[in-house]
């Protein structure tokens, strides 16, 4: 099919434009003849609160980016030159540090919710895809961030994270030297995280951003009742029954959620933004020092569950790969979610026990691990991470047989309110 | 033999603390209290200066935000510098970091004193105030002092004159560690009483507290008046919400 230029006939200014470039098309297609279902509940305000979170975090960089200096020799100074002596620089280094945490968060909360729901499911496992690219980018970029600041967690986290690829057999060492540029982390390593971190990854990620949203706008939003609106479209507009246009009322609903994560996210940016030693660590207060480890060697928070996996797995035959292996293993399960799941319906609303209490022990070992990841290691605790891990697994490894014996209810033809 | 259950003790002890990092005092500041600042700041300039350095706080910032005109500041709490909008470094020689080479203060005291504008960031204010109160008589330590919260610390009892000499009772043998609370005795008695002592002591800690962020009482100050026009655009957005779904059924 050929594109037709300006296909709503639009004139005077605008028309000008729509002959020239699908304006009024792409604001009609992805915003106000956006048809999404009527009856998204609260959890769906997380995909717009991860934009607005994507969205800070850009701006505020940009500016910490003109203050910052990607330099071993300057860059903890140039940080505390950002916190005293630009002005507002200490409000913009937070909205940017608790943002990164705030965006770990939405984004836990949006993939929890697309578990729940089946947002995963036929046809929209490319959305799925999308969001888990995004996943691991964010964490890339997440971790690339953790660094600047070249604190003494930053170094630390630095060594411990570039050496995982250590455990790799035959070039693993080489491979450490080359992504690090030096022999320890050092200053070329924290000029091409620098580059990563405001150049390479935000530009993956905003790109990743945009192909999730295509994907989602394509095939249409799923629901809480899991059900396709698509089937029952009114028949003299082609508009499903079920769909309201996003704009107005999603956007005027995510209005309300956008203040609702505010009054939380300004909370912590005015009165906590240490976040009790979670979002700005107490060592990273002191510049990087190889000659001092501090004393528990901790990821940022949302890296927590995967560190605690790392530590969990004990070594065999002289490697610690294993643990790297099953820590990167968790993530890449994500990505065949759309394929494990067996299940004749979508949502939790119309499963069965069994799919009930997998996505809790799920909820609750991932919580847990989380929190392991960031404690220092006991008997008792590596193996409660231990059970984490398997549970973790287990969630995933077995969802093809719950999922597919589970006892379900009927869908309704239509959502519920 | 004992001296070595003694030790094993001792370090046992150490880790106990390491681990649960909770120091034995705890402090509340209160960077809204001008002249409590204001007396840190004397007494720091006075007390601290001298081998610490607050390397990334300017002493005209430091004037603005405590409300120490110029003039007064270069009297009284400028020693370095003549400049107002110098950072306030301290005369002690700069460290080499090299063992080999010793600058003179590695020399003196085995290290170079750190610099304290982030201390309260990186150890907390608990940990500082706790630091400054619980110096006690070790003969076995160059300095004739330990340190509770920073066991073998190189710093001596710099405030001692002001404090007095206090001895810590060693746990007994065989106690158990984690409930141990630690009993100072007042050996011989400074320039100040203990609660003035403990005074001067908070009125440090909450300085170090301001100087770790100087804009900490502005982002504090600041972030009632943003929660509430949150609040309001929230308010105000559900109402919007609540009339546009009227049309929803």
């Amino acid at each position: 099919m050929a594109i037709v230029p300006n296909p709503h006939k639009t004139t005077g200014f605008l028309g000008w434009i729509d002959d020239r470039f699908p304006l009024t098309k792409i604001w009609k297609d992805h915003i106000s003849e956006y048809y999404a279902p009527k009856n998204f509940n609260w959890w769906y305000t997380y995909g717009s609160l991860a934009l607005l979170v994507l969205v800070n975090q850009l701006l505020t960089g940009i500016w910490l980016t003109m203050h910052y200096k990607p330099d071993e020799a300057f860059a903890f100074d140039s940080v505390e030159y950002i916190m005293r002596d630009v002005p507002w620089g200490n409000i913009l280094r937070y909205l940017h540090s608790t943002g990164a945490s705030a965006f770990f968060v939405v984004v836990y909360l949006h993939m929890l919710r697309g578990l729940m729901y089946g947002s995963h499911r036929k046809p929209r496992e490319l959305i799925w895809i999308f969001g888990c690219l995004i996943y691991l980018v964010l964490m890339a970029e997440g971790f690339c961030g953790y660094v600047l600041p070249w604190g003494n967690m930053s170094y630390w986290g630095a060594q411990v994270i570039i050496n995982l690829f250590g455990t790799i057999p035959v070039v693993g060492q080489d491979l450490v030297y080359w992504i690090q540029g030096d022999y320890t982390p050092a200053d070329a390593t924290l000029n091409r995280l620098f580059s990563l971190h405001v150049v390479a990854l935000p530009f993956v990620l905003v790109g990743l951003v945009i192909a999730h949203l295509m994907a989602l706008h394509e095939v249409g939003s799923n629901n809480p009742d899991g059900i396709e609106i698509k089937k029952h479209k009114d028949p003299k507009t082609g508009i499903p029954l079920d769909g309201i246009a996003f704009h107005p009322y999603y956007t005027v609903k995510d209005m309300v959620g956008v203040a609702a994560f505010l009054l939380v996210f300004f909370a912590i940016v005015f009165f906590a933004p240490d976040g009790g030693g979670y979002f700005l660590e107490k060592p990273n207060f002191t510049p990087a020092n190889p000659l001092s480890t501090p004393l528990h060697i901790t990821p940022a928070w949302y890296f927590g569950a995967f560190y605690a996996m790392l530590r969990a797995v004990p070594s065999f035959f002289n490697t610690q790969i294993w643990g790297v292996i099953v820590m990167f293993g968790a993530v890449l399960l994500l990505f065949f979610v759309p394929w494990l799941d067996r299940s004749p319906v979508k949502s939790i609303r119309y499963r069965g026990p069994l799919s009930k209490i997998a996505l809790a022990l799920f909820v609750v070992s991932f919580v847990m691990l989380n929190w392991l990841g960031m404690q220092p290691t006991t008997v008792a605790r590596t193996y409660l991470a231990q059970i984490g891990t398997i549970l973790y697994y287990a969630f995933f490894l077995a969802m093809p047989w719950y999922s597919k014996h589970d006892r379900t209810k009927s869908v309704p033809d239509r959502v519920t309110a | 033999m004992k001296r070595l259950t003694l030790l094993a003790l001792w370090l046992l002890a150490g880790s106990a603390l390491a681990e649960t990092e909770e120091p034995p005092y705890a402090f509340k500041p209160d960077t809204g209290n001008q002249a409590s600042l204001q007396r840190g700041a004397r007494d720091f300039m006075n007390y601290c200066s001298g081998c610490h350095s607050l390397k990334y706080l300017r002493y005209n910032r430091l004037g603005k935000d405590l409300g120490i005109p110029d003039e007064m500041l270069k009297a009284n709490l400028m020693f370095t510098s003549d400049k107002l909008g110098d950072p306030i470094v301290s005369s002690m020689p700069e460290g080499s970091g090299n063992p080999a080479a010793p600058s003179e203060s590695e020399k003196w005291f085995g290290r170079q004193p750190p610099d304290l504008s982030l201390s309260a960031r990186e150890r907390g204010p608990d940990w500082i105030y706790s630091y400054l109160l619980t110096f006690y008589l070790d003969p076995s330590r160059p300095n004739g002092v330990n340190n509770l919260v920073l066991p073998s610390a190189a710093m001596p009892h710099v405030l001692g004159d002001l404090q007095g000499w206090q001895t810590m009772e060693k746990p007994a043998e065989g106690e158990p560690q984690e409930h141990h609370k630690p009993k100072f005795e007042l050996v011989q008695p400074g320039s100040l009483s203990p609660d003035k002592y403990k005074e001067l002591v908070g009125d440090l800690t909450n300085f170090l507290v301001y100087a770790a962020e100087p804009g900490r009482n502005q982002r504090l100050a600041l972030g009632g008046p943003v929660l509430l026009f949150t609040l309001i655009f929230g308010i105000l957005a559900y109402l919007l919400k609540v009339e546009y779904w009227k049309d929803v059924h």
